[in-house]
């Protein structure tokens, strides 16, 4: 097979690699980069727990090749956090438990900080509504709305 | 020994909603789960060969064109699998041997050097089937004239407490007799009969099933898994292979739900298997999310067949009980569920009189095991639901039936024996309270019916009599602690309330615990299975008596060096105190290192290791014709959950506006983990509830993904969910504490389906309460075509 170099910003830092066609993101990110935040659920772009962000926009990595994100700047869960200290985000998931078996988290986080960039004060709805591409079978999104409101409200 | 007290210096983490422990790993992406660990260049995918028939004889199998591709390193099949193994009844080999039983029976596995490989190589392997004629419904399959799945069901190796039916497909018939229900019908004055059917659905955990072996030089096999059984895994599948538990290692990092379908082994054993075709090298075995759908555990399907009535007075007189388990192709775990059914078939009721027939078919479905309520959810569909209607007729409220029908301290239950005390009252009036019982709500459009209901529930765990936990205690230089257990997170905060429970039973602050892992079984105290909500209660009952074991010893080595007498020494927010005396000692001072003698002549104590265990020693076994016992199961915990919903009549759509859960959880050791527990359950019952059914079209699975099988989203919520503690203590349990993880998803489809009677006049039988089977059962109750 083909393949291809390709150079992306991760989380800050320029990456580059030669990568085969049929290599999609998350792969790159998991088996290449040693990101392992972000988790393949379906491999399908259902359950969203592959998404990071792709230039600003939440993207379901897992649907994304590779070589289509040369010359990208990407972000995942592994750079949400600083030296500085966390994202608001993941304060109040630790505040409220808006995290369970914690394999959606990443995803939900990544959703999350790409939907507040764009909306800073969202409605609960609005809220809803971003997150309705990241499944959780534990916590019911009764605590995961709520850390996303605590953490516009703080942001 | 008697807890003192003493001087309050320190707050106790019990009771405390204090943050879980895990959550920064978690929210960071730190945490790793199985598919998260590196194993380098050495590492081999796997990937099963499964039938493609609900039922096929083999007839021939040739691998040898997919071991002929360059990078494919082995091909395993039937003839590589040595014993059965099974969890209760030893019926299935890890890959087949002659026969297939359903879509997705593992054929064959294939070993290559990628996963792209493995999969392309998979598809070489060939098989020629003879179709056999499947049993696709129980109530057919235990008909004499029924094809026969399983012909050599006698020579299975079976627990004590399950009765395979030899020459049939059943493999666990539960009977239980109580009473004289015949003669009781002539007593009642209203009685209500129906049957219910309950789909398979499934577990759906985000993180799909993953385990990667390896066989070393010594023979010694390492699993990686994403397991809630890494003790049990170990066992059956070191069973299979005729080794020894000693020489099986599973390693289980943190794990991605499991909500039962990580229980027992489901597909662990097939990488090993695999792995000992390639010693040395780790082979990686991953369910793709299709796999996951009818690969994995299902939950049974259930055909209920349920008759009860009561007197004038609307006191319940009599219940007759038929379950038809629609088990699958191997019933190895689900012959239990079988039996959970059975004697909790009455629900949190005192029914004098009571027939039931619990029957475990064998059909040619994806394999039927533990989820989420392990049965309960199922039987409690139907029983909540005949209740309702039961009081209808006898014209009483149903929030009053209930509560003059409920078990209280010392009711008999269907097993013969006195009921512990229990808060199935206070949780069904606490529930209705706060969902405005009685009161009529107004629809917020013409075209939409609003209702409430309620539904009550019970639910022991289910388990042999003797399943044990253990716990270690060890203390480090600075006496931090490190505390060994083997109970699994799961996401339901096992962890967090097993460093609450140490924390609190050795007098130490909660942040100088960390809990050992992951989960080793090398290393971790043994555990028979994170399951049947059981963890809290025994596992930390097992953490008391370490910590117990490690207080023993620092207070002798205390005594000794103070010449006091231990029963005056306490330890309070790390420090070993005298009550007598009033000296005090920081535990860092001695826990590693021991006390100097008085007189310099040396060095007394060493490092303290506290050892503890618990099982339950008092579960009976039920007679085999009656289903009575002394006592059958180690508690009950009960609750109720009620419902607020409005029905679209243009659409069928059901809307949750309000879902109240009120559950007796003993002692609530976590609060705010409790409530997430209960929110959580409320979410996935009420998605069970309205949206999942995996269709099995003569025996094919359809909807085998999350675009045509639909979970519940965040568009999907209730519009409050509200969760009350309920604290009745349990006798037994660590502050009065019992299991809550699976019980809130028990009562969820019975409440919705009684608010929808109320709503729209509309009985619905059959589960899922889809749109479109509202839609028609409104337009067929309006006489509509």
């Amino acid at each position: 097979m083909a393949t291809h170099k390709i150079s992306l910003t991760v989380n800050g830092v320029l990456e580059q690699a030669e990568v085969p066609s049929n290599m999609v993101l998350l792969t790159l990110l998991r088996e290449r980069l040693g990101l392992t935040g972000a988790k393949n659920g379906c491999a399908a772009g259902e359950c969203g727990a592959c998404t990071v962000i792709m230039d600003g926009e939440p993207v379901n990595s897992c649907l994304v090749l590779a070589v289509e994100a040369d010359g990208s700047e990407i972000v995942t869960v592994e750079g949400l956090s600083s030296e500085s200290g966390l994202d608001p985000l993941q304060e109040a998931m630790i505040e409220v438990s808006g995290t369970q078996c914690g394999f959606c988290t990443p995803g939900v986080l990544i959703s999350a900080r790409a939907f507040l960039d764009r909306t800073p004060s969202p409605s609960e709805d609005e809220i809803k509504e971003a997150l309705r591409g990241n499944l959780c079978r534990c916590t019911g999104y009764v605590r995961i709305v709520e850390s996303v409101k605590i953490a516009a409200k703080g942001g | 020994m008697t807890e003192k007290v003493g001087p309050k210096s320190f707050p106790s983490p019990i009771g405390e909603s204090v943050p879980r422990i895990d959550a920064l790993p978690k929210v960071t992406g730190e945490a790793k789960f199985t598919d998260d660990i590196q194993f380098g260049a050495d590492l081999l995918y796997g990937r099963i060969v499964r039938s493609p028939h609900p039922h096929a004889r083999i007839k021939r199998l040739d691998v040898s064109k997919a071991l002929a591709l360059p990078g494919v390193k082995a091909v395993v099949t039937g003839e590589d699998c040595k014993d059965r193994f099974g969890l209760y009844l030893k019926d299935r080999y890890t890959f087949c041997k002659e026969r297939v039983r359903y879509v997705g029976d593992p054929v064959a596995g294939v070993v290559a050097t990628s996963e792209n490989l493995a999969e392309e190589a998979s598809r070489l392997v060939e098989v020629e089937y003879e179709v056999l004629e499947p049993v696709l419904d129980p109530v057919a399959g235990v008909q004499k004239d029924s094809p026969l799945l399983h012909p050599q069901l006698k020579d299975y190796t079976v627990a004590s407490f399950i009765y395979p039916k030899h020459g049939t497909n059943i493999s666990n018939h539960f009977k239980l007799r109580k009473g004289d229900v015949e003669k009781a019908w002539s007593e009642c004055s209203v009685i209500v009969e129906r049957e219910y059917r309950v789909p398979h659905v499934q577990h759906t955990p985000i993180e799909p099933h993953i385990t990667v072996a390896k066989q070393d030089r010594s023979g010694q096999i390492t699993l990686w898994a994403s397991s809630q059984s890494p003790f049990a895994q170990r066992d059956l599948i070191a069973a299979s292979l005729g080794m020894s538990p000693r020489d099986v290692r599973v390693i289980s990092p943190f794990v991605g739900g499991g909500f039962g379908s990580k229980a027992g082994v489901s597909m662990e054993a097939l990488a090993v298997i695999m792995a000992q075709k390639v010693p040395g090298h780790p082979v990686k075995v991953r369910l793709t999310r299709e796999e996951e759908f009818y690969c994995a555990f299902v939950r049974q399907g259930l055909v209920a067949k349920i008759k009860v009535g009561a007197d004038a007075h609307g006191k319940l007189v009599a219940m007759k009980t038929e379950y038809y388990w629609d088990a699958g192709a191997y019933t190895e775990y689900g012959v239990n569920i079988t039996r959970a059914a059975g004697y909790s078939c009455t629900g949190p009721y005192d029914v004098p009189n009571v027939w039931t027939d619990s029957y475990c078919v064998y059909t040619n479905h994806p394999v039927g095991g533990p989820m989420r309520g392990f049965g309960m959810p199922e039987i409690h569909w139907g029983i909540e639901q005949t209740m309702d209607q039961l009081a209808e007729e006898l014209g009483m409220d149903k929030l009053e039936f209930r509560l003059k029908n409920c078990l209280r301290e010392g009711s008999i239950t269907a097993t013969g024996s006195a009921i512990h005390p229990i808060g199935v009252a206070e949780c069904a009036a606490k529930a209705a309270e706060a969902i405005d019982w009685g009161e009529k709500e107004s629809s917020s459009a013409p075209h939409k019916l609003r209702g409430k209901g309620l539904a009550i529930m019970w639910k022991a765990p289910a388990m042999p009599p003797n399943a044990g936990s253990s716990a270690l205690i060890r203390f480090n230089e600075d006496a931090t602690v490190s505390v060994g257990i083997g109970g699994q997170e799961l996401g339901q905060g096992a962890h967090t309330i097993a460093a609450q429970i140490a924390a609190a039973s050795l007098g130490v602050p909660m942040d100088w615990i960390r809990i050992s892992g992951p989960i080793d079984t090398q290393y971790s105290p043994y555990e028979w299975q994170t399951v049947a909500s059981r963890i809290t209660w025994s596992m930390g009952n097992a953490i008391i008596d370490a910590a117990k074991d490690a207080r023993r010893q620092i207070f002798d080595l205390v005594a000794q060096q103070w010449e006091e007498t231990p029963a005056d020494l306490d330890i309070r927010d790390g420090q070993v105190i005298s009550y007598k005396s009033e000296r005090s000692e920081p535990l860092e001072n001695l826990v590693v290192y021991g006390l100097p003698k008085e007189d310099d002549s040396g060095w007394r104590g060493g490092p303290i290791i506290g050892r503890g265990s618990f099982m339950p020693d008092y579960v009976s076994a039920l007679d085999p014709e009656t289903g009575q016992g002394p006592r059958a199961v180690v508690h009950f915990t009960a609750g109720c959950q009620a419902v607020d919903l409005e029905v679209d009549t243009e659409t069928g759509k059901i809307e949750l506006l309000r879902v109240v859960s009120a559950f007796d959880v003993g002692k609530a050791i976590n609060p705010d983990q409790v409530r997430a527990q209960m929110e959580g359950g409320v979410v996935q019952g009420a998605s069970t509830t309205l949206l999942e059914q995996l269709r099995l079209d003569e025996g094919f699975p359809i909807n085998a993904s999350f675009t045509d099988y639909r979970i519940a989203s965040t568009m999907d919520m209730p519009g409050e969910n509200i969760s009350i503690i309920v604290e009745v203590p349990q006798d037994d349990g660590p502050w009065g504490a019992r299991g809550i993880g699976e019980h809130s998803m028990v009562p969820t489809a019975p409440a919705i389906a009684n608010a929808l009677a109320d709503a729209a006049g509309l009985r619905i039988l059959d589960l899922p309460l889809s749109a479109e089977r509202v839609f028609n059962a409104l337009r067929e109750k309006e006489g509509m075509p």
